[in-house]
């Protein structure tokens, strides 16, 4: 177990490595940030004088390695836009992204695996087959047009719910509606073969014939195996939402991470792009990290590797 | 029985999009970069709108049918064209990870995740702010990140296919490196590779639509169905048409792409975990 955690801890900050150099050239690519920075208008002197005070002027991998070495102590540099330490802006966004994140997983969860296992139980009959459907419908649905129709339903039609903005909790209903739809499918499906897998396995067929009710059955122990590859995929999915959150922060206009990073990008405010893509994916790399040691506890068989 | 029926709406979904794509531009009588600005926001025909613009007007004025079609050109291209681009990449890194395994396969394996890691949107978004949009950026940019897939199921059906008798035989046979990868790893394993391509059309397809409803995509004034839903979203609560239209459009065409990857997976008897 220990050499299991400590290979995959050493892979991970590999990646952040890895992670932290395409973040920061991601950014150079784009050309001068001192124009971003001092805008068209600006003279040479100015861009002269704005490189020197962003430590431009020095050569890309000492920018590198001063970012890092900030970025370690929690100083992400400076926005452009907003004059205020990078560090501060996310860290007032992250919880709406968080939340967001998490209230999207909730749902899909709560709507995929009983439909998975409804499926699973029903397999080859119409339910499954309606349920299934159901999966494929939602994975082709752009989810910027599904918050669409859901804001022009409940702004217009139906007031029930708020439309943009998070003054309290239920302005997080329909974003994290829209978010758990990018999940729904892919869980749903890992439920349902998982669930048919264990089902059909010996040791089902020995508690069956055990006389064991199906119910009990089904709880403890075909959903528990099935357990397994959702944990490892709900981690996977959280990671993706957080950075697909982008599109719905924009649509419902939610004060998060993502609409800080469109809003970043549209206008070229640099440190702030780094500094988010950088945030997501350690988040992603956490959350794996986090999946594969829940995976490891719940099934003796990883830890032997 | 469904599973064909559902594999046969999914190509004919596909089939006339590619139909409208190819021949709708030249047989809707508008242009779909032409304003007129006395003509703003008409709606379509069968909501009391006149029979010049059968699906009504855009913000300028812009015939919308013209638009819808000259659209559907431009995700299929795109679609294609990234897929075929990810493929390329995908499948080179997969394939020889997972023949060559070891070393090889640490270095791929740990490409593939450090991909995995980054916030996809996020940094699509970046690369065409930084360097500008346009329909060839869009493709490379999509095409230089959704290869993971490829990448995961190359690798993974290689390294079935790497031990089978025909492998060792053209091995021992002493045929080049490139003539076993080329001739005999990669025709045994393209059945899958095919139903992935299917799958990731349809994702270059939803992602582009993304980018360009966030306005980092295809440029105006070209007629992306996620730009023209953006372009929408300002009138949409008197005109719901503007966004239903492209909306379907791309739900559609996604869903028809899907359909038919699915039909494949179960015709090649792919199915796996998801």
């Amino acid at each position: 177990m220990g050499v299991f955690l400590l290979r995959r801890a050493i892979l991970a900050v590999l990646v952040c490595l890895t992670v932290l150099v395409i973040s920061f050239a991601l950014t150079r690519v784009a050309g001068d940030p001192a124009l971003a920075v001092a805008g068209p208008q600006a003279t040479a002197a100015d861009l002269a004088s704005i490189r020197t005070a962003y430590g431009l002027d020095r050569p890309l991998p000492a920018q590198f390695l001063d970012w890092v070495v900030a970025a370690a102590h929690g100083d992400l540099g400076r926005s452009y836009l907003f004059r205020e330490p990078v560090a501060n802006l996310v860290a007032a966004r992250l919880p709406v992204t968080l939340t967001l994140g998490l209230v999207g997983l909730s749902f899909a969860i709560v709507i995929a695996v009983p439909l998975g296992m409804l499926a699973a139980l029903n397999e080859g009959r119409p339910l499954d087959r309606i349920v299934t459907g159901f999966a494929l419908l939602g994975q082709a649905l752009p989810s910027f047009w599904l918050a669409l129709i859901l804001i022009i339903l409940f702004g217009l039609r139906w007031q029930l719910l708020p439309i943009a903005g998070v003054e309290d909790w239920t302005g997080y209903v329909l974003p994290g509606l829209v978010l758990s739809f990018s999940a729904i499918p892919a869980l749903m499906r890992l439920t349902r073969s998982g669930m048919i897998e264990a089902m059909g396995s010996d040791y089902i067929r020995t508690a069956r014939a055990g006389g064991l009710s199906r119910l009990s059955i089904v709880c403890k122990h075909a959903a528990r195996n099935a357990a397994m590859p959702v944990v490892a995929i709900a981690a996977v999915q959280l990671g993706f939402m957080l950075g697909g959150s982008i599109v719905i922060e924009a649509v419902f206009n939610l004060p998060g991470v993502g609409f800080l990073a469109w809003e970043s990008i549209s206008k070229n405010d640099f440190p702030v792009v780094q500094a988010v893509v950088l945030i997501l994916a350690l988040i992603y790399i956490g959350l794996t990290l986090g999946a594969d040691l829940l995976n490891a506890v719940l099934d003796p068989r990883l830890r032997a590797q | 029985m469904t599973r064909h029926i559902a594999t046969g709406i999914g190509l004919f979904i596909i089939g006339f999009t590619l139909l409208v794509a190819l021949i709708g531009p030249s047989l809707v009588p508008h242009d779909p970069f032409t304003q007129d600005l006395m003509q703003r926001l008409q709606p379509p025909a069968w909501l009391g709108g006149s029979g010049e613009h059968l699906f009504g007007t855009d913000q300028l004025g812009r015939d919308y049918l013209a638009r819808l079609v000259y659209g559907a050109r431009i995700s299929l291209l795109i679609g294609a064209c990234a897929a075929l681009t990810s493929g390329v990449i995908g499948i080179t890194l997969g394939v020889l990870g997972g023949f060559f395994g070891g070393r090889v396969d640490d270095v791929v394996m740990f490409v593939i995740t450090c991909r995995l890691s980054i916030p996809l949107i996020l940094v699509a978004l970046a690369i065409v702010s930084a360097v500008g949009s346009s329909l060839t950026i869009v493709v490379l940019t999509l095409g230089l990140l959704l290869w993971d897939r490829f990448a995961v199921v190359a690798r993974t059906t290689t390294m079935q296919v790497r031990n089978l008798d025909y492998v060792a035989a053209a091995q021992a046979a002493g045929a080049s490196l490139w003539h076993v990868l080329a001739r005999e790893v990669v025709p045994n394993i393209a059945h899958h590779l095919v139903v992935v391509a299917t799958l990731e059309v349809a994702l270059a397809i939803l992602l582009e639509s993304v980018l360009s409803f966030l306005g980092l995509g295809v440029p105006a004034p070209l007629p992306s169905w996620g730009l023209m839903i953006a372009e929408g979203k300002d009138y949409m609560f008197f005109e719901p048409w503007v966004i239903m239209v492209p909306g379907l459009a791309l739900f559609v065409l996604v869903l028809g792409i899907n359909l038919v990857g699915d039909g494949l997976r179960d015709l090649f008897g792919t199915r796996s975990r998801g």
